[in-house]
């Protein structure tokens, strides 16, 4: 029998049932302990970056070409028809056309869900504005098994910008189906959205709203960080409000010995550099993850058994 | 006490009466009552006995479907909707609110993907604790439908 997610759109975490999710991370694991150089042959991938991205771009061709298949596309929106007016419909019939899969990352949010209504082969979002990132929430969901052992019943606290980060709205939407506890550690001006808090209401999911980060500490399994953007502040407030989560290596004293602390990087200035030597990050490890998740969702996505 | 009809009996179409005052004009836009070439009647600010002051549209020769009827319960919930032969009642809509809804609100989401494409905007409707919210299929974005029939 098929995978569940053979010849299927990858647009958005809610998608996903609990065993789709489950399936992935296995298959990330089972691809980072015994590379295969098979799983992609003769298939050739569209990577339509119609907004520009380093990591994302960078893993997803990586994890193609690692996979035997081979790439092709754009890394930015400038030189392509929709410059001239043609619309994503049109464009993706044609692109998906020549290939077996899309990957794509719009500005626009739904620019996947609309994608994949016009496209011949599966779609993967690989970012479409605000709105969804599956891939990067599925990487960080294998590397909190890959560190933890286990998704079930975990405690995790998201710290900084969570009103905006759209990478900590779909974890906690994935996780949720984990019966996980959370802590949501943020300014009241960035806190978690009221429609993440109220699914987790529906769901029976207990979680804590803190102010003080060095508080969660010790109390939790992953300590998920994220950047807050300057842009969205004026400098003094900026300031006052960033200070106010920033990760410093003295502050992991008391944490548990198996917490780890993950970042969706880019970081600025919020996990300071000497975390980096404490047992406790874990963040470029969930980077390299990247190449890992990605090739376990195309060769799920590609072949009928994995 | 002498009753006198604020609009004229109707022998074929549709009565949609106790519309919230100030909305007639609205529901006319989105089914595109005017576009039909039929008949249509509007009354603004109607005397009502229950709602201190309606609107009431009467369309000649057009059945509202039952479809058309749930849309209209997202932004007229206690509306009704009669539809007429000649000149009897044959059908009373009980409006109910869609699951769905295509291609009559635009999404308030700018950034929204489904403004420029070819396609029409469609939306998951969910009543949570009597708070009706839509969810656009394409953007995600969760809204009060307050917002969304105020949009367009």
């Amino acid at each position: 029998m098929a995978n569940p997610l053979y010849r299927k759109h990858i647009i958005s975490i809610p998608d996903f049932t609990r065993e789709e999710l489950e399936l992935v991370v296995e298959t990330a694991g089972r691809l980072k302990a015994a590379p295969r150089h098979d799983l992609l042959a003769g298939k050739v991938v569209a990577s339509c970056f119609f907004e520009p991205s380093t990591r994302t771009r960078l893993s997803f061709e990586t994890s193609i070409q690692r996979l035997g298949g081979t790439v092709i596309g754009f890394a930015d929106g400038a030189n392509t028809s929709a410059k001239k007016g043609e619309t994503l419909a049109d464009t993706i019939r044609i692109i998906s056309s020549y290939t077996d899969a899309v990957v794509m990352r719009h500005p626009q949010e739904g620019a996947a869900r609309l994608a994949s209504e016009f496209s011949a082969v599966p779609v993967i979002n690989g970012g479409d504005g605000a709105n969804q990132h599956p891939s990067q929430t599925l990487l960080d969901l294998f590397t909190i098994k890959e560190s933890q052992g286990r998704l079930e019943n975990l405690a995790l606290a998201f710290v900084g910008d969570l009103k905006y980060g759209r990478t900590v709205h779909s974890l906690t939407q994935a996780l949720s189906l984990f019966n996980c506890h959370f802590y949501f550690v943020a300014p009241e001006v960035l806190a978690m959205p009221d429609y993440i808090c109220e699914e987790l209401d529906e769901r029976g999911i207990s979680y804590t709203l803190a102010e003080s980060l060095e508080e969660v500490i010790p109390h939790v399994d992953i300590l998920y960080m994220t950047r807050i953007q300057r842009e969205r502040f004026d400098e003094a407030e900026f300031k006052q409000i960033q200070g106010q989560y920033i990760l410093k290596a003295e502050m992991l004293n008391h944490a548990r010995p198996n917490m780890k602390v993950m970042h969706p990087l880019p970081r600025v200035d919020e996990i300071e550099v000497a975390v980096d030597d404490t047992p406790h990050a874990y963040y470029f490890e969930q980077a390299r993850n990247g190449v890992f998740a990605r090739q376990a969702l195309l060769a799920l996505v590609l072949n009928e058994t994995v | 006490m002498q009753y006198t009809r604020n609009v004229e009996a109707l022998k074929e179409g549709t009565v949609i009466d106790h519309i919230p005052a100030g909305q007639g004009l609205k529901i006319l836009r989105l089914f595109q009552l005017v576009e039909t070439g039929e008949r249509v009647t509007v009354g603004l600010n109607l005397q009502s006995r229950h709602m201190g002051s309606k609107d009431v549209v009467k369309v000649e020769n057009i059945a509202l479907t039952e479809e058309q009827a749930n849309e209209l319960a997202l932004f007229a919930p206690k509306a009704t909707v009669n539809v007429i032969s000649n000149f009897e009642v044959v059908k009373k809509h009980k409006l109910e609110l869609p699951e769905e809804i295509e291609g009559v609100f635009a999404c308030p989401n700018s950034n929204c993907i489904s403004h420029k494409e070819p396609v029409k905007s469609f939306f998951y409707v969910r009543t949570v604790k009597n708070d009706t919210k839509m969810k656009c299929k394409y953007c995600e974005k969760v809204f009060t439908k307050d917002i969304v029939v105020e949009v367009r």
